[in-house]
């Protein structure tokens, strides 16, 4: 499979005016997606992820400002075509061509997603209706289609209902049929398990990954929750304070994680055999972006930081050919810090585990 | 559906027949002479008592009153406008009194949902900032004094509209009282379709018709009008309330002869008239009510979420 | 899995930071360990911060704080009492009445043309003139508006203590006293104010009572819904189970755990009675049967004003104004807690 990007977000950075001041929420951040991928937003709320992919949404709240940055779009299919900086073609044009039919977005509560005055029906076939060109009984029969395609059994019974009366399982289900309704290539996904049951959590995501398969799509998963990067993922970008701290294929930032930020992340993660007596956590609190982090953002709550940190942020240190990590650990000059022990272990264990199912 | 009707009308009518039975008991215990503008011996009193059945146990009074009541009956009163049925009386009042009101409610709605559209549409440009002081002018100051200010400004200094009401031109003397108690209504819808409006723009679903690729006109059409308005139902009542109160003091300053002049006529005029205070007391809470139950109704109809529930009950 | 492709990464600007020497010595994080990020502000400290930072509800503070202030103190600024009529001897011994004087303050006359007031009345200040009677309007309007806001807040009080021990006693108890309580309170709702107000008439004579009356009849209601709700909402929270399952009464419940959770939603709707009562008392005084002579209020201000005001426009202007201005201030003061007592994360 050759490479073919098909979006690329470079030095994006955006500021949100506030009253209490302008809050710097995003401060550079590079992203690349290919055809067919899955990549994963990982980090605290607050660390910039959802903003990101509101940007790429042309969905900004209107007291953002992007300072500088592209965000470029490229058909697949089509390389030589030329990229489009969906900054820079204006909403009216971004809704037209792009939002819907080629880039499509699944939100966090399928609880308020959805309007609750218009039947669910009418509100996949809008999104075809919009798009492509067909009469309504041929966007009927396509909403129908998409409902069973996400998993509603009895689709023509449902077509009619409004939203209250569908649980929240079955509302994301349409939540995600609705974003598939004008065949985009790229879905991005913003903690679309977060608000569902533990039980239902399995099955949307589940049911994203076939249709993935089935409509080659491309994915961006934005979430806290690094038990769903570790099911879907291909790659993980770690954010934290508006910037990514690491990137890798996802057994690297699994297996071989290089920033202390993705350490605690890791270790914060709930695990059955784990024996510490205390359920690790991040100390501190992630910074407030009114006031521009001097140094690296993470110092404040890193048990590594060195003088260093508090003098200039890290670059993104080369690791692999995939492995990326701005930390100053990664400075040939630096001690040589070892992952904390616990930490260790666990890495170890899930490595058997997965051998065991290879 | 049928049946949530039929409960909601049913509620509305007992609590209707309720209420004219606590207002029918209070007036008729009431101590004093019921008869205050004329002369009469306690002989002569004792004689009218037992010729309008004053002396019956109430609850035979009660069902003799709601029979004539179910007739369009009122009676007659006892010192206003003596001799005249109340009906009568009423028939104009209520006719003058409808139109007026009608006209600023028509006015007022109208204006408002315009008003408060354009501001939410130009959020934080000036027509929203001009909406917002003019909602908060208009709900800060009582109608009343809006049409005294009215009056003394185009038909005082510019003699441009009647000093009073003039039945003969009704239209063009109604311009001034239905203009100023229009503004509240006006102000008060404005403000709230705005903020309405404002939280269906922020809300979860209008991002996600967003994301589908929708935008302007046909965004607010189809997923930010609807939501918005359906609440303003809501505020219904309480404008009618405002509305007859503020008519009260306007048909006063203004000399219309409206329901609103007659309940002050009743209570101030040269004695209490029970009757007409027992009329206007019903007429007033029937029209609440019917108000109130018609704002039931109207949410029922337009909120599905109200609607399927009420399918689900049949 | 999908076959993986280099990540782009930028190129290292070349005005990185070049580390000098120490620059990789660890930093002492001890204190780290030791998470101090405790919820920083008490739930009060929160609320009263962020009322004063809304602009809206300062101005209204400061609006109410003003009025309050000259209701109290504004009679006493000059020597007329709100009865009296401005008059006294000049020079010729003849008696002069200040009558249907407009505001004027002599120096600033006399800055402004050039030359002072010519009358018997040269050298006194009326910053809102006399009546046609030739009483001082200042002291009058400040009068008028004590008694309005004297009205309101008695009012507006005996209210939130029936409001929420109905409310209270309906929420807390539930089954069929809820049911019966809700029914009366249903009915209640559905009689408007004006036939409470105009069967009151009956009963009683005009003036400051039957305003009170009336006002004390129809506010409790709003107050009593907010008690229920707050009452139903946290009768079933972990807190108050607790302190039942340790033993504690009825009468201990509600006074120990409910009512200061109860307090900010009825201070709030206590900022929007409070203009309602004002409203209501101007209302029924201008048509006649609210405060009555030799009393004056903002609704018989307003009344005098109205019925000179071919001849004395600028007297109606005064109460209308200090009408206008208590309405806003309550209302912002109103939101402005509304806001601070429900932050959304937005306004944070």
């Amino acid at each position: 499979m050759s490479a073919e990007t098909i979006l690329k977000i470079s030095d994006l950075d955006i500021s949100f005016r506030t009253n209490a001041g302008v809050v710097h929420a995003i401060r550079g951040v590079d992203m690349d997606l290919q055809k067919g991928e899955t990549v994963a937003v990982v980090g605290e709320s607050g660390s910039g992820k959802s903003v990101t992919m509101k940007a790429v949404m042309g969905l900004l709240d209107s007291n953002a400002v992007v300072n500088s940055g592209e965000i470029l779009y490229r058909r697949p299919g089509d390389e030589d075509a030329q990229m489009i900086d969906l900054l820079k073609i204006g909403k009216k044009q971004l809704r037209q061509d792009i939002n819907g039919q080629h880039i499509a977005m699944v939100f966090q509560d399928p609880m308020t997603s959805l309007d609750p005055t218009m039947p669910i029906g009418r509100q996949i076939m809008e999104g075809i209706l919009l798009h492509k060109n067909v009469s309504q009984s041929e966007a009927r029969r396509r909403a129908l289609e998409l409902l069973e395609l996400v998993g509603i059994n009895d689709a023509e019974k449902r077509f009619k209902n409004y939203p209250h009366q569908l649980s929240g399982g079955m509302r994301q289900r349409v939540v995600i049929a609705i974003a598939l309704s004008a065949d985009p290539d790229i879905l991005i996904c913003d903690e679309p398990t977060t608000a569902l049951d533990v039980t239902i959590q399995a099955k949307i995501l589940e049911l994203i990954k076939s249709i993935q398969e089935k409509m080659k799509l491309s994915v961006i998963y934005i979430t806290h929750d690094l038990g769903v990067v570790a099911k879907v993922a291909d790659y993980v970008n770690v954010m934290y304070a508006g910037r990514i701290v690491e990137v890798g294929n996802v057994n690297e930032i699994f297996y071989e994680p290089c920033h202390p930020y993705t350490w605690g992340l890791l270790s914060a993660m709930p695990d059955i055999n784990t024996d510490d007596d205390r359920l690790y956590s991040i100390p501190g609190s992630p910074p407030n972006l009114l006031h521009e982090p001097v140094g690296d953002a993470f110092a404040d709550r890193n048990p590594f930081a060195m003088a260093i940190d508090k003098k200039a942020a890290p670059p993104m240190f080369k690791i692999s050919e995939t492995h990326f990590a701005a930390t100053w650990l990664l400075h040939p000059d630096a001690p040589k810090v070892e992952l904390p022990e616990e930490l260790r272990h666990r890495i170890e264990r899930a490595r058997k585990e997965a051998e065991q199912y290879l | 559906m049928v049946k949530y009707v039929f409960k909601r009308v049913g509620m509305a009518a007992l609590t209707l027949l309720i209420i004219v039975f606590l207002l029918f008991w209070l007036v008729r215990v009431m101590p004093g002479n019921p008869f205050p503008s004329e002369r009469m011996s306690d002989v002569q009193i004792a004689a009218k008592r037992a010729e309008l059945g004053l002396d019956d146990p109430i609850l035979v009074q009660f069902r003799n009153y709601v029979a004539k009541l179910l007739k369009g009956d009122f009676g007659n009163g006892t010192s206003l406008y003596y001799g005249v049925p109340i009906k009568t009386v009423l028939r104009t009042a209520v006719s003058n009194s409808f139109r007026i009101g009608g006209f600023a409610i028509l006015l007022g709605t109208a204006v408002g949902l315009l008003l408060g559209i354009t501001a939410a549409l130009n959020r934080g440009r000036f027509l929203d900032g001009f909406c917002t002081v003019f909602s908060i002018i208009g709900v800060c100051v009582p109608s009343y004094v809006f049409l005294i200010f009215l009056q003394y400004t185009f038909s005082f200094k510019i003699p441009f509209f009647p000093y009073f009401f003039d039945a003969d031109r009704f239209a063009f003397s109604s311009v001034m009282p239905a203009l100023s108690l229009s503004l509240f209504t006006m102000s008060t819808i404005a403000r709230f379709t705005r903020n309405e409006m404002v939280e269906v723009f922020d809300s979860d679903y209008v991002r996600l018709a967003e994301a589908k690729g929708m935008y302007g006109g046909k965004l607010v059409r189809a997923h930010v009008l609807r939501n918005a308005l359906i609440p303003i139902v809501t505020v219904l009542a309480p404008l009618v309330v405002d509305l007859l109160t503020g008519a009260l003091v306007v048909e006063k300053i203004y000399g219309i002869n409206g329901i609103g002049k007659l309940m002050v006529d009743a209570i101030t005029g040269e004695g209490i008239d029970y009757n007409y205070v027992l009329a206007l007391g019903i007429l007033y809470s029937t029209l609440y009510i019917a108000v109130m139950l018609l704002v039931d109704l109207l949410y029922g109809v337009l909120d599905p979420r109200i609607r399927v529930a009420a399918k689900e009950e049949d | 899995m999908a076959e993986l492709i280099p990540q782009t990464v930028p190129p290292v600007p070349s005005d990185a930071y070049v580390p000098v020497a120490g620059d990789f010595a660890f930093l002492d994080r001890a204190d780290i360990l030791t998470d101090t990020n405790y919820a920083s502000l008490s739930y009060w400290k929160g609320v009263f911060i962020h009322f004063f930072k809304n602009r809206r509800a300062v101005i209204g503070l400061v609006i109410i704080a003003v009025i309050v202030l000259l209701a109290v103190f504004g009679p006493m600024m000059n020597s007329y009492g709100y009865r009296d009529i401005v008059q006294f001897r000049n020079e010729s011994n003849r008696r002069v009445v200040a009558k249907a004087l407009e505001p004027r303050v002599p120096w600033l006359h006399e800055l402004v043309t050039g030359e002072p007031y010519d009358d018997s009345f040269a050298d006194r200040t009326f910053l809102f003139g006399t009546d046609d009677l030739g009483r001082d309007l200042w002291t009058r309007t400040w009068h008028g508006t004590r008694v309005s806001l004297l009205v309101a807040f008695v009012t507006i009080f005996i209210d939130v203590i029936i409001g929420m021990s109905y409310g209270l006693i309906s929420g807390y108890f539930g089954g069929l006293t809820d049911i019966v309580m809700q029914r009366f309170v249903e009915i209640a709702n559905s009689v408007p104010r004006l036939v409470i107000v105009s069967v009151l008439a009956i009963f009683m004579p005009k003036g400051m009572g039957l305003v009170i009356v009336a006002l004390l009849l129809t506010e409790w209601i709003g107050m009593s819904k907010i008690a229920r709700a707050e009452m139903l909402k946290i009768k079933e929270q972990e807190y108050v189970l607790a302190s039942r399952t340790l033993g504690a009464g009825s009468g201990h419940i509600i006074f120990r755990e409910i009512l200061p959770n109860t307090i900010g939603p009825i201070i709030t709707q206590m900022m929007f009675s409070i203009p309602t009562a004002i409203f209501t008392e101007a209302f029924l005084s201008f048509v006649g049967v609210g405060i009555v002579l030799p009393q004056c209020s903002i609704g018989t201000l307003i009344e005098e004003g109205f019925n000179n005001i071919t001849i004395l426009p600028y007297q109606i202007l005064p109460p209308i104004l200090v009408l206008a201005l208590l309405m806003l201030g309550f209302n912002f003061i109103g939101d402005g807690l509304r806001e601070a007592l429900a932050p959304k994360l937005e306004d944070m």
